[in-house]
C-alpha cells in the first residue's frame, strides 16, 4: 500500500448546487507537502455564504496522513461551528479509522477552554509568595551555613577534605593563569593611563605610589574577587544546580547527609583558602605591570621599589588580603545558594549560574563599600 | 497489511563501540517497509547504540546503514535533508524543547517544513497531542509534566510530519500499563492505516508481543544478534535457553555477578 510516487499531487474541486449544497471533491495524496495549498483552496471555496449542507467526496484520496486527516477534520469542525451538516463520503476505511479517532464536539470545547487568563491580583499574589519563599530560603541557608561552618571548625575531621582539595585545585590552581594576566594588565593599564597626566607635573614616578596603594587596598582584592565570581561562582551554581536537577540533592537528603555540610562547606572553605593566595598573585602581577611602565619611562628599578615601600605598609597589603577572606565567603556562599535554588527546566542551570555571578558581584561591591566606610572611621 | 518484503532500512556489517569498548559486532539485518521491528535485549546490550547508529547520530567503526538506499552517515546536503524527512525519532527522555509549550514543540517541525497555514498547523499539532492523550496540556511547559507525559508529547512531535519511519527509544518505559497499551494501539493503527514503518527499542514484553511483526534480539555477551523472528516463534522456541529465559522472565542460572 501507499508505495505510489511521492510527488503525486492532490486536487480539490468544489461544486455548489442550486439548493445550496456544497460538494468538495478531494483526490490524490494528502500529506504535509500537499495540504498547505489544498487548505487555502478549501478556505477559498468556503469564503462565500455558508452552504445548507456539505458533502465531501473522498473516494479518490489515495493517501491521507495526519495533515490530510486534519484537513478533513477541520471541515467537520467548521460544519459543527456553523451548524452545517457535513458528510464525508467513501473515504477509504483505513483513513476513516484515523479520522474517527477524533471527536469534533470534544475538540471544539477543548479549544474554547484552552486559554486561561491570570489576573493581576493573582500575579501579584504569586510574586509575593515567591519573594517571601526566596527570602525565607536565604535566611535558612545563611543560618545553616553558619552552623555547619562552626561545626566544621570545631570538628575539623568531619570536613570532607578530599572534596575541598579538589575544589581548591579547580578554583585556585587552575585560575592562576587568568588571575595573573588580569592583574598584570590592570597594573600596566592603570600605571600607563595615570602616567600621562602626571607627566605634565613631572610627577610620573609617583605612579608607583598610586598603583601600589590602589592594588594593595582595593584593586587587587576586588579584581580577584570578580574574576573568582565569574569563573568559580558560576561553576559552583551550575554544579549544584545540575545535581539538584538530577535529584542528587534528594538522594543526599534521604541518605541523611546534609547538603550544606556535604557540598557547601568544602566549597566555602576551599574558596576562603585560595582567594588570598590568588590575590597575592594578582598583586605581584600588577606590580610587575606597573614596573614595566616605570622602567619604560626611564626610571631605574630601585626607584620603583623605593616608592612602593614608602607608599604602602605591610598593614595595607594584609588589610587587602583580609578583605578577600570575606569576599571569598560571600561569593562561594551566594553561588552555592543560587545553585541550591535551581528550579526545573533546561534553562534553570543557566539562570542559576547567571544569578550567582550577579549576586556575587553586587555583594562584592556592597562589602567593599562597607569596608571603605569602616576603614575611614577607624583611620587605618 | 500489504507488506511487500521490500527493505527500507539495510544494516550491513555494522560494527560499533565507544573508544575501545566494542558494543556491536558485525550486525547485518533489514527492516521491511510497513513492519514493526522491535529491538530487544537486556540492559547494556547496545540497543540504544544500535538505534543511534541507524539514525546516523553516531559514526560506525565499520559497516553502513542505508535508509531507502542512502547511507545515513555519508549522505550530505540536500540528499541528507530529504533523508532526514523520511524518519522521526523519539528519544528515551523525550528531548522536548524546554523553553516551548507542548503545542509549540509539536508546531515547530510543521512551521519549519510545511507550507500549511497557521490555523492548519495549529489543528494538526492539537490533533497529534490529542492522539497521545494530552489535550488538556497544550499550553504546559515540558518541565511541568511527568516523565510519561513528556514522552507522549515527544511522540506527538515525531508524528507531526508523518514520517515513513519512526524510531522509538523505549517509548513505553515509565508509562503506566493503560497509557502504554494506548501507545501500542496507536503504533499498530499508524502501521496498519498509514503503512508507517516502526523501529522500536524496548524491553516491555507485553508490548513486544502485541505490536512486533519481527524481533531482533541483541545479546551483550556476544555483541551480536542472538535471534531474529516473530515474537510468537521466539517465545515458543526451546533451542536457545537465553532467548527462552528472556521471553519467559527466567533469571539466568549461571554464576551471578555478570552483567546481562
Amino acid at each position: 500500500m501507499m508505495t505510489g510516487p511521492i510527488n503525486e499531487t492532490a486536487t480539490l474541486r468544489a461544486e455548489q448546487t442550486d439548493d445550496g449544497a456544497l460538494t468538495l471533491r478531494l483526490a490524490g495524496r494528502l500529506d504535509s507537502t500537499t495540504c498547505g495549498r489544498l487548505w487555502r483552496e478549501v478556505d477559498q471555496s468556503l469564503s462565500g455564504s455558508p452552504p445548507t449542507r456539505a458533502v465531501i467526496e473522498a473516494g479518490e484520496i489515495t493517501y491521507c496522513d495526519g495533515s490530510g486527516i486534519a484537513l478533513l477534520f477541520n471541515l467537520k469542525l467548521r460544519g459543527l461551528k456553523a451548524g452545517v451538516p457535513v458528510e464525508i463520503r467513501s473515504l477509504r476505511p483505513e483513513f476513516q479509522t484515523l479520522l474517527d479517532a477524533f471527536d469534533e464536539a470534544a475538540f471544539a470545547e477543548a479549544v474554547a477552554h484552552a486559554h486561561k487568563h491570570v489576573g493581576l491580583v493573582e500575579e501579584v499574589g504569586k510574586a509575593t509568595v515567591h519573594v517571601a519563599g526566596d527570602v525565607r530560603f536565604q535566611i535558612t541557608f545563611l543560618g545553616e551555613l553558619c552552623a555547619q561552618l562552626t561545626g566544621a571548625i570545631l570538628k575539623p575531621w568531619s570536613i570532607r577534605w578530599k572534596d575541598a582539595l579538589l575544589v581548591a585545585e579547580r578554583a585556585g590552581a587552575n585560575a592562576v593563569g587568568i588571575v595573573a594576566l588580569i592583574g598584570f594588565l590592570f597594573g600596566l593599564i592603570l600605571a600607563f593611563s595615570s602616567a600621562m597626566p602626571l607627566r605634565q607635573y613631572g610627577a610620573e614616578l609617583y605612579v608607583s605610589d598610586l598603583v601600589a596603594l590602589a592594588l594593595a587596598r582595593v584593586l587587587g582584592p576586588v579584581v580577584t574577587a570578580i574574576v573568582f565570581a565569574g569563573r568559580t561562582g558560576s561553576a559552583f551554581a551550575a554544579e549544584l544546580g545540575t545535581m539538584k536537577i538530577n535529584n542528587e540533592l534528594d538522594a543526599l537528603d534521604t541518605m541523611g547527609l546534609d547538603s550544606v555540610r556535604f557540598l557547601v562547606v568544602p566549597r566555602v572553605l576551599a574558596s576562603v583558602v585560595v582567594m588570598p593566595l590568588l590575590t597575592v598573585l594578582a598583586n605581584v602581577a600588577g606590580l610587575i605591570g606597573t614596573a614595566l611602565v616605570i622602567l619604560s619611562l626611564g626610571f631605574p628599578m630601585q626607584a620603583f621599589l623605593d616608592r612602593v615601600q614608602a607608599s604602602t605598609s605591610a598593614t595595607d597589603w594584609t588589610l587587602g588580603l583580609g578583605k578577600t577572606l570575606v569576599y571569598a565567603a560571600l561569593v562561594s556562599g551566594v553561588s552555592c545558594l543560587r545553585g541550591l535554588q535551581t528550579e526545573t527546566g533546561p534553562s534553570a542551570v543557566g539562570v542559576s549560574a547567571t544569578r550567582a555571578v550577579v549576586s556575587s558581584i553586587v555583594l562584592i561591591v556592597i562589602a567593599e563599600g562597607v569596608f571603605s566606610v569602616m576603614l575611614h572611621y577607624t583611620g587605618i | 497489511m500489504g507488506q511487500d518484503r521490500e527493505p527500507i532500512i539495510q544494516v550491513r556489517n555494522l560494527t560499533a563501540g565507544y573508544g575501545d569498548d566494542l558494543i556491536l559486532d558485525d550486525l547485518s539485518f533489514d527492516v521491511y517497509r510497513g513492519e514493526i521491528l522491535v529491538i530487544l535485549g537486556g540492559s547494556g546490550c547496545g540497543k540504544s547504540t544500535l538505534l543511534r547508529h541507524m539514525i546516523g547520530l553516531e559514526e560506525p567503526d565499520s559497516g553502513s546503514v542505508l535508509i531507502d538506499g542512502e547511507d545515513v552517515v555519508t549522505t550530505s546536503g540536500a540528499d541528507r535533508d530529504r533523508l532526514l524527512r523520511k524518519f522521526g525519532v523519539t528519544f528515551q527522555t523525550g528531548a522536548l524543547f524546554g523553553s516551548m509549550t507542548l503545542l509549540e514543540n509539536v508546531r515547530l517541525p510543521l512551521e519549519e517544513f510545511t507550507d500549511l497555514p497557521d490555523d492548519a498547523i495549529d489543528l494538526v499539532a492539537r490533533m497529534n497531542l490529542e492522539l497521545v492523550g494530552l489535550r488538556e496540556f497544550l499550553s504546559h511547559m515540558p518541565a511541568e509534566l511527568s516523565g510519561g507525559m513528556q514522552k507522549r508529547a515527544a511522540i506527538a512531535r515525531a508524528l507531526a510530519l508523518d514520517p515513513q519511519i519512526l524510531f522509538m527509544d523505549e517509548p513505553s518505559a515509565g508509562l503506566d500499563p493503560i497509557t502504554s497499551a494506548g501507545l501500542d494501539e496507536l503504533i499498530l493503527s499508524l502501521a496498519h492505516n498509514l503503512g508507517t514503518t516502526f523501529v522500536v527499542v524496548t524491553h516491555e514484553l507485553p508490548s513486544v508481543l502485541k505490536i512486533a511483526s519481527r524481533v531482533i534480539m541483541l545479546r551483550a555477551e556476544t555483541k551480536k544478534i542472538a535471534a531474529v523472528g516473530p515474537p510468537e516463534e521466539l517465545s515458543e522456541q526451546k533451542e536457545d535457553p537465553w532467548v527462552w529465559g528472556f521471553f519467559n522472565r527466567q533469571a539466568e542460572t549461571k554464576k551471578a555477578g555478570k552483567r546481562t
